[in-house]
């Protein structure tokens, strides 16, 4: 399988991206340009954490605008998985292929720890390697992680069984003290209705060898790489919905 | 021209730094304050033209970049 991961101006985490999936996984890491339109046959694109361009009037603001996300937004379109990682996942809101927004943490200070998220459905392509309610344990490291979404929005990423992934306890409790920048709904990484576009705010590539503290960020590239492999469209059809 | 763009947040949206602002006012003394919502003022220079086709310009960089309809709104007064 070959992955894609994006640099703009700003990107920090582009090489841990690169790192995880060409050192740890195994596979073929391409790094696309910002500028760049050609996205090099790739299967799965991944935007990386960092400060896009400053994060200048909102947080991935300008970065949908770069040459490179017309192709990512065709890409997606046409049924390519999109993953979004911390600014990655801001960029997608941005550009409107993820539902919501990315705003200042609730206690305004950036949060750097370990957090614990529910995988709330393991029937997608970018779970299938967890178990329905697993917890995982991933960094966090962000000031403007705070989902916001509109409550018609919010119904309907429910209904559909978009929220991927919820901040909770170490034993799977969705609370208000385990929230840690005040997302609604405890949400900490949402996919589109088309299914093929995701998003979270903790980084599971800082979570990929048990040297960096551990290896649940694994499971996620994991999961892409097994719908990739799998023909990814059939396989999120062939498994049943999530509760 | 000019046009001067005032985004500011949605009522409903929470705004944690207008939340501290109005705290630090209180603590100087500014009892009467009861809300601030942090919002931004944008001066945006443009080539003279029609007033309305300026216009529609204006409120088409407002819908796709200076605020996110999410949680934003906005509105602008342009100056010759």
């Amino acid at each position: 399988m070959r992955w894609g991961v994006v640099t703009f101006p700003g990107s920090l985490d582009d090489h841990d991206a690169l790192y995880a999936i060409d050192h740890v996984l195994g596979q073929t890491a391409i790094p696309l340009w910002h500028k760049e339109r050609d996205l090099h046959g790739v299967d799965c694109v991944v935007l990386p954490g960092g400060f896009s361009y400053g994060d200048y009037l909102r947080c991935g603001a300008l970065a949908r605008f770069a040459p490179v996300m017309e192709s990512v937004a065709g890409f997606a379109r046409d049924g390519g998985l999109v993953f979004g990682i911390c600014n990655g996942f801001q960029v997608l809101c941005e550009a409107g292929l993820l539902p919501g927004v990315l705003t200042r943490n609730r206690n305004l200070s950036f949060v750097c720890e370990y957090v614990h998220v529910r995988v709330e459905s393991a029937a997608t392509a970018f779970t299938r390697a967890c178990g329905p309610g697993e917890i995982l344990t991933l960094p966090i490291k962000h000031g403007e992680g705070c989902y916001v979404a509109s409550e018609a929005t919010l119904r309907e990423i429910e209904e559909e069984g978009q929220v991927l992934l919820r901040y909770a306890d170490a034993g799977g409790r969705v609370t208000e003290a385990a929230n840690p920048n005040g997302s609604l709904h405890n949400i900490a990484g949402v996919m589109n209705r088309q299914r093929n576009v995701f998003g979270l705010m903790p980084h599971p590539e800082h979570a990929v060898e048990k040297a960096l503290g551990g290896e649940d960020g694994l499971k996620l590239f994991r999961s892409i790489a097994a719908s990739v492999a799998a023909g990814h469209t059939e396989s999120v059809a062939s498994v049943a919905p999530g509760p | 021209m000019l046009a001067k763009v005032y985004v500011t947040l949605k009522s409903g949206v929470l705004d944690p730094a207008g939340k501290a602002i109005q705290h630090s006012l209180h603590s100087l003394g500014f009892e009467r304050v009861t809300d601030v919502r942090l919002g931004k003022y944008l001066e945006v220079w443009l080539d003279r033209g029609p007033r309305a086709e300026v216009e529609r310009e204006v409120d088409e960089m407002c819908r796709k970049l200076l605020a996110n309809g999410v949680i934003e709104d906005y509105r602008f007064e342009l100056q010759d």
